[in-house]
């Protein structure tokens, strides 16, 4: 492990990351702006710009300690941490604040981008920020509504932990406690956006709530802060983000996602992100699940320079479920750190967790997995897939399953494997009359279609044209 | 119109040994040219050479392919000019189903933005198909992956009806296959032979000549086409094997 740890050192200073990819310049001249740097009086603005309850107030600043008292989790995790500078970052930007530029100032590549991803033209200036606000008012008020007479809520964090606070605040932080990790505390001190969902028991929402709907600046921020709670017997699907990349001036993406599904819920959330190649993108998700509930974690990480994002499960009632699908691309210059935690908790209780990584360049995936099954529980059951999939000689992947299963009648099957498109496929393909680009997505596209299939129908086209765009990027 | 190879010279480009020795032969379109020869000859080299293989270097000679030499394009370039290689020994390609690698295939031989029509695609599939009495199941299955010996050498054939090129290099195809898939595969060649479409058929069997009948036979000894002559050359070289041949170039090469 240490030799690994050094080994990660020497390649991070070697990889030469095109920081410029993202960064756009913008005449800076925001109402509401915490500056640059981190401090007590950051958390006080943030706080009194948003009109903040004092409990939420002196949970930031708890929040903020924890994070100065926490070291960097540089002992297992990447070196490349330590070039996060926290004095550099600006941690607040308010809703409508976000800064505008003109479409002709966005990079001719960028553009192209998002021509051949097929983004529509109103979502491209969003993306491109030219644009802070998504011209779609009308479709969320429209769900809002529909969901309002369920008395399902879908709001924004700010508004659930002011206008809910006897449910947001009795779930709020307990799933991911402040002091998790350092990014956790981080994301406690200085969180804003995100979305807050409360769905009533029995209720089953029929489309999946997404994000989307209610894009703005606030809510696509640095540090989301997401809390859902599926009561007992009801059923919601989240989704949030898209295959489109997102062109970001802020390196320092750190959300947190908490999920409670009650007593027999099922609760879905479903990510696709594709970052630039800047930005650091540390994220906790986790879910506690209750007696016979399940809680299914579909998670598509594309981009980037740095993502470290290990979703969990809690099973904590009887026959609970959780499960963990997920795909990384990395692509050259970038480490997906990726994995899954599954914490038994009660007897009979499942878990099953699939991941493919597919390493680009000089990309680099890293699987790394917890799976913990106590002696005294009766009945549990994990599998664990990891699939790796290598693309260039220099691509790079790495294993670290962490299975723990004791006791007797609990049992955990692993499987793990590393593959490469050889020559000889490849030549094959192209003797059909595929170009090598287009052998090269084809065989791709073939490793993760297993997953795709469980994404939703548009994310699952967009992953497909975004993955042709990669082998193109690919090959010579 | 043919497929011209003149004085082909190739090697291993990984080590430089030449395998290909001033190879000269002709297929013109509307015929069918069987190739025969000793184990480890060149004949899978030559087919590969021909596709464009990475492996192999071209040190000298040309293949016009109706007249346009292919030996500078990419191998999928050459394909799409209408050179088809059914391989020896096919690669399974796993997660991606048959149904979608032709498809694929299909729609990279389109002008760029133009879709190819599914149902008519599915259509001419199963025709195809049902042609070679292979299972409709067989269209959702990953290419060659876990196919038997004789069902990939039938999911060749059945990409050549579906590609339809202009010249097919068949090697070995009938080895694996059992007497009646022999039988199948060979009305599926037979069915495609016209005026505009030659074949290249390697085999060490006599037997599929029988039903894939030839115009003309050559005998690849190290590297260079020895002997030609017409469908019964394949008997008499059954009969007698390649000795003879052999012996025929060690005495020319000691007068
Ligand atoms: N990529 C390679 N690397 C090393 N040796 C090679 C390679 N390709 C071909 N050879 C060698 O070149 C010679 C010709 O091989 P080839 O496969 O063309 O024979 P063949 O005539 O098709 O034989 P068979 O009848 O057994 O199929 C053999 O000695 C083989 O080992
Ligand atoms: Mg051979």
């Amino acid at each position: 492990m240490s030799t690994e740890l050094l080994e990660s050192t020497v390649q991070a200073k070697q990889i030469d990351i095109d920081r410029t990819a993202g960064n756009f310049s913008y005449p800076e001249q925001h109402t509401f702006d915490a500056g640059t740097g981190l401090s007590h009086a950051t958390v006080d603005y943030i706080s009194d710009v948003k009109n903040e309850p004092d409990w939420i107030r002196e949970y930031r600043h708890k929040a903020l300690d924890v994070f100065f008292s926490k070291p960097m989790p540089t002992h297992w995790a990447s070196h490349d941490l330590e070039n996060i500078i926290f004095q550099n970052i600006r941690y607040y930007l308010a809703n409508g604040q976000k800064p505008t530029r003109s479409w002709e100032e966005v990079p001719d590549d960028v553009k192209k981008t998002f021509e051949r991803l097929g983004i529509p033209e109103q979502e491209r200036k969003f993306l491109a920020g030219v644009e802070a606000q998504f011209d779609s008012e009308a479709v969320y008020s429209n769900m809002k509504k529909a969901l309002g007479d369920q008395g399902v809520i879908f709001v924004g964090s700010t508004e659930g932990l002011k206008e809910h606070p006897e449910i947001f605040r009795k779930w709020f932080g307990k799933v991911i406690p402040t002091g998790d990790n350092k990014f956790s505390a981080l994301n406690s001190a200085v969180f804003s956006g995100g979305s807050f969902i409360y769905v009533p028991p029995g209720v089953k929402v029929k489309h999946p709530l997404q994000a989307y709907f209610r894009i703005n600046a606030e809510n696509f921020g640095q540090f989301e802060r997401t809390l859902i709670i599926a009561d007992e017997g009801s059923e919601v699907m989240y989704m949030e983000g898209c295959t489109a990349p997102k062109f970001e001036t802020a390196t320092l993406h750190s959300a947190v996602v908490e999920l409670v599904a009650m007593k027999g819920a099922k609760l879905q959330y479903v990510t696709v992100q594709n970052w630039s190649a800047n930005v650091f993108n540390l994220v906790t998700k986790r879910a506690i699940a209750h007696e016979e509930a399940e809680v299914k974690w579909i998670d598509c990480n594309i981009g980037s320079r740095l993502t470290m994002k290990y979703p969990g499960v809690v099973l904590k009632g009887r026959k609970a479920r959780g499960e963990v699908i997920s795909i990384a691309l990395a692509s050259d210059g970038q480490h997906q750190d990726t994995g899954a935690k599954m914490i038994h908790a009660a007897d009979e209780t499942t878990s099953n967790i699939v991941s493919k990584s597919i390493s680009v360049g000089t990309g680099r995936a890293t699987y790394r997995g917890l799976v913990h099954i106590p002696k005294h529980l009766k009945g549990c059951k994990n599998n664990t897939e990891c699939d790796a999939l290598l693309i260039n000689s220099t691509s790079r992947t790495d294993t670290y399953p962490a299975i723990t299963v004791r006791g007797t009648g609990n049992s955990s099957q692993h499987e793990a494997s590393v593959s490469q498109i050889s020559a000889e496929q490849i030549f094959y393909m192209q003797q059909r009359g595929l170009t090598e680009a287009q052998a090269m997505s084809l065989s791709v596209n073939g490793f993760v279609n297993d997953l795709v299939r469980q994404f939703p129908m548009e994310y699952s086209v967009e992953l497909k044209r975004l993955i042709d765009l990669e082998m193109e990027g690919s090959v010579g | 119109m043919s497929l011209e190879i003149r004085n082909l010279h190739a090697c291993i480009a990984a080590n430089g040994t030449e395998i290909l020795r001033g190879l000269d032969l002709t297929v013109e379109a509307g015929k069918v040219h069987a190739i025969m020869g000793p184990n480890g000859s060149g004949k899978s080299t030559l087919s590969k050479v021909l596709g464009g293989h990475p492996d192999y270097e071209v040190t000298e000679g040309e293949v016009l392919l109706d007249g346009v030499n292919i030996l500078g394009m990419e191998p999928d370039v050459r394909s799409r000019a209408g050179l088809f290689l059914a391989f020896q020994y096919p690669m399974e390609i796993p997660g991606v189903s048959n149904a979608n690698f032709l498809r694929a295939a299909l729609q990279a031989r389109l002008p760029e933005g133009e879709e190819l029509e599914a149902t008519d695609y599915y259509a001419r599939l199963y025709e195809k198909m049902d042609m070679l009495e292979m299972d409709r199941k067989f269209t959702a299955r990953s290419v060659n992956d876990g196919f038997s010996g004789g069902e990939k050498k039938r999911n060749e054939i059945l990409q050549m009806l579906m590609l339809e090129p202009k010249y097919a290099i068949l090697d070995e195809t009938d080895s694996g296959l059992d007497i009646d898939a022999l039988k199948i595969v060979s009305s599926g060649v037979n069915a495609m032979r016209g005026p505009a479409r030659g074949f290249l058929v390697i085999t060490h069997y006599q037997r599929l000549l029988d039903y894939i009948v030839p115009d003309v036979v050559h005998v690849l000894v190290g590297g260079r086409i020895e002997h030609t002559g017409g469908k019964e050359l394949a008997l008499e070289l059954e009969a007698k094997g390649y000795d003879w041949i052999k012996d025929d170039i060690a005495q020319a090469v000691s007068a």
